[in-house]
């Protein structure tokens, strides 16, 4: 090579753009918010101060504890059905789906909603799950109930089925990644020495499989910690969760709170990160 | 070929009701926005119309849908643009070590999984206490850029793992500079991947939400407009709306896509399977 910048200065060169966008809408951010969560507040503003009380409530708070009680039922429900889910249809699309284009072509139609917008595909939830809903009247017209459920929209279950509406794609793509990547001669030899289909796919496709598992996890777990939109608008305002909480004291123009509130689910989200990602090195496996 | 087994229809069922749990609510919007006049929120169709549509283009009591989809249209190209170079430019300096690499690949991390929430108060605060008027160009399209980057340069990783640095090795032997290189060998055969980088970065600004909320200013984003309107609103307008915007997406994809087609045939039409990776 004849020219005299170090691969390694180019490098830096080259990432500087995105070091100075993340470096300012990231880690600014969130230094800010370290810092304003140790300031006071009144009804109408909020001013330097180096307090602990924010944290005092929220960490002796029984609302704190049950709300990421919620949260947490919230996410375990929803990564179960979206890795059911998920898993299901990539191992479909992976080794039942014989011809590359049909592949693709089927995988392109489960990932289109994933560039739609999320509120509207909430929206769309109105007129199946409403009192006068699809649903309702489908049940009450076959004789299964003769009074509309009430719980079908604006509940939890509606919440849980919104999550997993939005956040299944989350799931399939990083699994089909990986299942595509299985070497199709593993799975003959599995056969060869006489294992069942079940066999195979409880003995060498999942456990092959789990890397792109750990990567939708990641996905669905934080994507379900943060929310608070979801929650608000299935529930009709009747659910909690950590992220609306804060929402909710943004609302109130309790800014130190929030930051508070913020902190504590930044670190809540950050350790089970750090615990997912031992389990996958996510630059191998895209 | 050998015969399907049963396990293979029962995944054929499985698969068609999940295709019909994604697209079956956005379906029955769309239907349900041909109501008549005096339709409501659900079924029965009460009348067939374009009467919501119509809707759409007259004066709005609340809001303004048409300025908000001007903005965020103009906002999706900004970062669509943005996005697609950053993260070019992000995937070509992670092919080598650096110094300070890991770290910034974990903020890239951080930066995907951080709920939104914290990224909008965050931005909000620091715009807050330096005194600056919040606003989509600035604040927005930078929160925005949180969310988008990390997908545009994951999809660079994946693409310089598949990359045969032969092809550089080979430009290099010929005398050409790391410029040159890059302009003429790497950008060439990455391009059809490039399109699936715009993708991500138009796609995820149109319909960002949660970061853009409190860091849009004054003037709203179309999503934020929407939402505004979920909560007043409650006639079939909101389902012409969401039937409007979701058609255009569509679009917009399908466009992304017929050019990432026509770009991988052109490369295979000129006699090299250069960059014809997986997905």
């Amino acid at each position: 090579m004849n020219n005299t910048i170090s691969p390694e200065k180019t490098s830096w060169m080259l990432v500087s753009p995105l070091a100075f966008i993340l470096g300012l809408f990231l880690v600014l951010p969130i230094l800010i918010i370290i810092m304003v969560s140790f300031w006071d507040y009144n009804e109408y503003n909020f001013f330097p101060a180096f307090i602990s009380e924010n944290y005092d409530y929220l960490l002796t708070s029984k609302v704190t504890l049950d709300t990421y009680l919620k949260t947490f039922k919230f996410m375990i429900l929803v990564w179960f059905f979206c890795t059911f889910i998920g898993f299901t249809v990539a191992y479909f699309l992976a080794f039942h789906v014989r011809t590359l284009p049909m592949q693709i072509a089927l995988f392109l139609l489960c990932t289109i909603p994933f560039w739609t917008s999320n509120i509207i595909r909430m929206i769309s939830w109105i007129p199946f799950l409403g009192r006068n809903g699809i649903a309702n009247s489908t049940l009450i017209s076959a004789g299964i109930i003769d009074q509309p459920l009430e719980w079908l929209l604006f509940s939890d279950f509606a919440v849980v089925l919104a999550f997993v509406h939005l956040f299944s794609l989350f799931m399939v793509v990083p699994v089909f990644n990986t299942m595509m990547r299985i070497d199709k001669s593993l799975i003959e030899a599995a056969r060869d020495a006489g294992a069942s289909g079940f066999q195979i796919l409880t003995n060498v496709i999942i456990p092959l499989s789990k890397p792109g598992i750990m990567i939708g996890s990641i996905f669905v777990v934080t994507l379900v910690m943060g929310d608070f939109i979801t929650v608000r608008f299935m529930s009709g305002g009747q659910s909690t969760s950590v992220g609306r909480v804060i929402s909710n004291e943004i609302g109130l123009l309790q800014y130190p709170a929030a930051a508070a509130s913020a902190v504590v689910l930044l670190i809540t989200v950050l350790i089970m990160i750090t615990i997912m990602m031992r389990f996958v090195d996510i630059r191998k496996e895209l | 070929m050998e015969p399907r087994s049963r396990s293979f229809y029962v995944l054929v069922v499985f698969f068609g009701l999940f295709v019909l749990f994604l697209y079956g609510p956005i379906f029955t919007i769309g239907v349900l926005s041909f109501q008549g006049p005096n339709g409501g929120l659900t079924f029965p169709m009460n009348g067939v119309s374009t009467y919501w549509f119509h809707d759409l283009f007259e004066q709005q009591a609340v809001g303004d849908i048409w300025g908000s989809l001007r903005r965020s249209f103009v906002l999706g190209l900004m970062v669509m643009v943005i996005t697609l170079v950053v993260s070019v430019m992000g995937g070509l300096a992670f092919r080598n070590k650096f110094r300070g690499s890991s770290v910034l690949f974990y903020l890239v991390i951080i930066s995907l999984t951080i709920p939104s929430i914290l990224v909008s108060l965050g931005v909000g605060l620091i715009f807050n206490i330096v005194d600056l008027e919040v606003h989509w160009t600035t604040s927005g399209l930078g929160s925005q850029l949180t969310w988008t980057l990390p997908f545009g340069l994951l999809i660079m990783f994946a693409v310089f793992n598949r990359f045969d640095k032969s092809y550089e090795e080979a430009a290099r032997d010929l005398g050409a500079t790391p410029w040159q290189t890059v302009r003429h060998v790497v950008l060439p055969i990455i391009a059809p991947s490039l399109i699936g980088v715009a993708l991500f970065g138009f796609t995820l600004s149109y319909d960002e939400f949660a970061r853009t909320l409190l860091t849009a200013g004054s003037d709203n984003t179309l999503p934020l407009e929407i939402f505004g309107m979920t909560t007043n609103v409650t006639s079939p307008v909101l389902y012409a709306l969401g039937t409007l915007t979701t058609v255009f997406s569509f679009f917009v994809i399908g466009t992304f896509l017929l050019i990432a087609v026509l770009l991988r045939r052109r490369q295979t039409g000129a006699g090299t399977d250069a960059g014809k990776g997986m997905v």
